[in-house]
């Protein structure tokens, strides 16, 4: 796994920061917005001009901040993942974008027709554009794609990725996502007046939207038979995965989470795991007044009486979009692997239609099981299963 | 493993083929650089009030998806999974434009909501009520291949039993101008850039004269020196020597890339029709779904628009057709149908 977000620019840091309630919640200072100073992100602490130097790039490329945090995030996973030899298994890129190469097109726009310095920003612009340079940076040639459905798209591209090696098309897949701020989702967000002024507080009565936030994150899946061929450490099985869509509004969830419900049953299913075997939850929780109540609903009706732990860990990251199902499958596999559940910060008192009460300070237990959901804009509500063996 | 055809095939694009197949095809003019699609009168498919706040691609999109459930019989698919490599350019310009002009100020959310990728594929679920699988591929020109490539997978593994799979681009009003301006003038693309929808519907079980979908392969990256390889071996993995091949579809846009194509055409022996479409239907990401709507209509009408083939044409049953497709050297797709 390789990972950059608002609290560490590697899985250590990361863990360090959930295992320490360390938040990575500040004003925003990477894009230039005239709401600076009624919002609050989590922002990855690294200059575009650091990571170029980080990933020993020429000066003057037409990186956006999207392939930058991607190449990062992405290396990472392969040195992680003891990978050297990249090509000697069929292995696939799976990433995905809800901006693509927004944050440079933003800023040169009403330049392109004119400035030539400029122009390269102009193929940078579309979604793929920073999935090719990381599966470049890799050195990957074969099967390479992008997927965008909102905020639950790295949650689809680590599903086709699963998928993809149980087909047997592939033998090892490198899946997740990443988005960087932009004043373009600023701006969008808040028009949909869901951005909090203050530290978001997911789950929580009183909650007053959510803070965005920027990461990357990628996970190294490889077939069954590659681990048994190098003997490699597993640090995780996806036991279980399922996509279903609300149909019910562009951007508003239904009262009765029929989207996000279709997705945990399936999900389960697909894992043949009962609720009652899921020991962890980590929610889409984006602390807005409506993605809350109606998952709470779904986590209710799937789980009945007794749910299980759960928290949502976008009070430390923001809610980082696309890269939000990568950044929160490395939270369970690291779960999983510690034996923790990490605490929902900031949250005071339940939601009073639900009741449902978030864990809130670092728990530890036996986990096997991490549900992982994932939903976004258009409907689309995905949910993972991490197990550990 | 179950077998996946293709049970519909709609297409609009820059000529008539919505309400009239491949048969009133011309060629393009060359000027202007860009040419709008042909499109359908869509308040025959979509209500007005939904319409009204629809951009282009979303229309097409939902059109198109519309008459290829429609004309395979289908009221609910199992599976909604769209391409798109440009997504919604229109809708992103206005809410760009919109954040530049006003300075941040005095915005309104629905361009922003509509400019997200999935919007299509979203729509087409909250029209028909689709609470099933759902999914959008925005990568470049191999967008509309990986939503194909996630239809067969599906169909595969029996995880659906009909699938619902389209790739479109809108042209938009300014974005496409800066491509247009920074491509090579010289050596680069000729055929004006275009926009369409080309959707299909995917399905396990054989109906008559059914075009199956034998397989799909994608690479991110591929020299010339490799195209024979990987041709041959593409071949062989699916048990079709190059004699067996009726009908090879080709990208040309006219760029210096096209020697891609030469080179694909050189695996295969005369008896094999070329037959290259962009000359009609202008480029973007998502012209090789046109690529696959043509080889399905062929296979399937056994008719070879004259407009369309190159060099001699054989008159033989078609039965087994190659779909390659390249942008710039990059992103190169084979599909292969069989009748």
């Amino acid at each position: 796994m390789g990972i950059v977000s608002a609290i560490g620019h590697s899985v250590s840091e990361n863990l360090d920061a959930l295992l320490n309630s360390k938040p990575g919640i500040t004003s925003i200072s990477s894009v230039k917005t005239h709401h600076a100073n009624t919002i609050k992100v989590g922002e990855v602490k690294r200059s575009n001009a650091d990571l170029i130097k980080a990933l020993q790039l020429p000066e003057h490329t037409n990186y956006t901040r999207t392939a930058l945090l991607g190449c990062y995030a992405a290396k990472q996973a392969i040195q992680n993942a003891n990978i050297t030899a990249i090509n000697s298994y069929r292995t696939g890129f799976i990433s995905s974008t809800s901006v693509g190469g927004m944050d440079k097109t933003e800023i040169h726009l009403k330049d392109f027709a004119t400035n030539k310095a400029v122009q390269k920003y102009i193929k940078s612009h579309h979604a793929g554009d920073s999935t090719q340079k990381i599966a470049d940076t890799l050195g990957i040639d074969g099967f390479v794609t992008t997927i965008s459905t909102a905020c639950s798209s790295a949650a689809n591209a680590i599903m086709l990725g699963a998928k993809l090696i149980k087909s047997g098309r592939l033998d090892r897949v490198i899946v997740g996502g990443v988005d960087p701020l932009s004043k373009f989702t600023i701006n969008g967000f808040k028009t949909l007046m869901i951005l909090s002024e203050s530290d978001c507080r997911p789950f929580d009565a009183d909650r007053s939207g959510l803070n965005l936030g920027e990461a990357a994150a990628y996970l190294v899946l490889e077939s069954q038979a590659i681990v048994e061929k190098e003997n490699k450490k597993v640090l995780a099985y996806i036991s279980g995965y399922a996509n279903a869509n609300d149909a019910f509004h562009q951007t508003a969830s239904s009262e009765t989470g029929e989207g996000a419900y279709l997705a945990m049953t399936q999900a389960l299913k697909t894992a043949q795991l009962n609720p009652s075997q899921i020991d962890y939850i980590n929610a889409h929780g984006t602390a807005t007044a409506n993605n809350d109540l109606s998952e709470s609903v779904a986590i209710k009706r799937v789980f009945g009486e007794t749910i299980p732990d759960f928290s949502s860990t976008k009070a430390f990251t923001g809610h980082t979009l696309a890269a939000a199902g990568a950044i929160e499958a490395v939270y369970s596999v690291l779960a999983l692997q510690n034996q923790v559940v990490f605490p929902n910060l900031n949250f005071k008192t339940t939601i009073p239609e639900t009741g449902l009460q978030p864990v809130t300070t670092i728990k530890r237990k036996p986990i096997k099981h991490v549900l992982s959901n994932s939903f976004g804009f258009g409907g689309n509500c995905s949910t993972l299963i991490f197990s550990k063996l | 493993m179950k077998p996946c055809y293709i049970y519909s095939a709609v297409s609009i694009s820059a000529q008539h083929t919505f309400d009239s197949g491949l048969g009133l095809l011309e060629p393009l003019a060359l000027q202007p650089n860009k040419v709008n699609a042909h499109h359908p009168l869509y308040k025959s498919y979509i209500p007005p009030a939904a319409l009204r706040r629809m951009a282009t691609g979303v229309k097409m999109g939902v059109t198109a998806g519309k008459k290829a459930l429609e004309n395979a019989n289908i009221i609910q698919p199992d599976a909604i999974v769209i391409g798109t490599g440009m997504g919604c350019i229109e809708d992103t310009e206005t809410f760009l434009n919109a954040i530049i002009k006003n300075d941040e100020a005095y915005l309104t959310p629905t361009a922003f909501i509509q400019s997200t990728h999935n919007t299509v594929g979203a729509q087409i679920a909250l029209g028909l009520q689709c609470k099933a699988y759902n999914n959008t591929y925005v990568h470049g020109a191999l967008s509309f291949e990986s939503a194909l490539l996630d239809g067969l997978l599906q169909v595969e593994d029996d995880s659906a039993s009909t699938v619902l799979v389209g790739g479109l681009d809108e042209l938009g009003k300014e974005f496409i101008d800066y491509i247009d301006l920074i491509e090579d003038k010289n050596e680069g693309i000729t055929v004006p850039f275009s926009e369409g929808a080309s959707f299909f519907v995917l399905g396990a079980i054989k109906q008559q004269h059914a075009v199956q979908l034998k397989a799909i392969k994608t690479f991110s990256a591929l020299t010339l020196e490799n195209v024979r390889s990987v041709f041959m071996a593409f071949l062989k993995e699916n048990a079709c020597p190059p004699e067996t091949i009726d009908a090879l579809i080709l990208g040309h846009n006219g760029s210096k890339y096209d020697h891609y194509y030469t080179e694909a055409a050189s695996c295969f022996p005369k008896t094999t029709v070329q037959l290259k479409y962009k000359q009609c239907i202008g480029e973007y990401f998502t012209a090789s779904a046109f690529g696959l709507y043509l080889g399905v209509t062929l296979l399937k009408n056994q008719d070879l628009p004259s407009l369309l083939t190159c060099g001699d044409t054989p008159k033989k049953p078609l039965k087994i057709s190659i779909i390659y497709n390249q942008y710039n050297g990059r992103d190169h797709s084979l599909i292969l149908l069989s009748l």
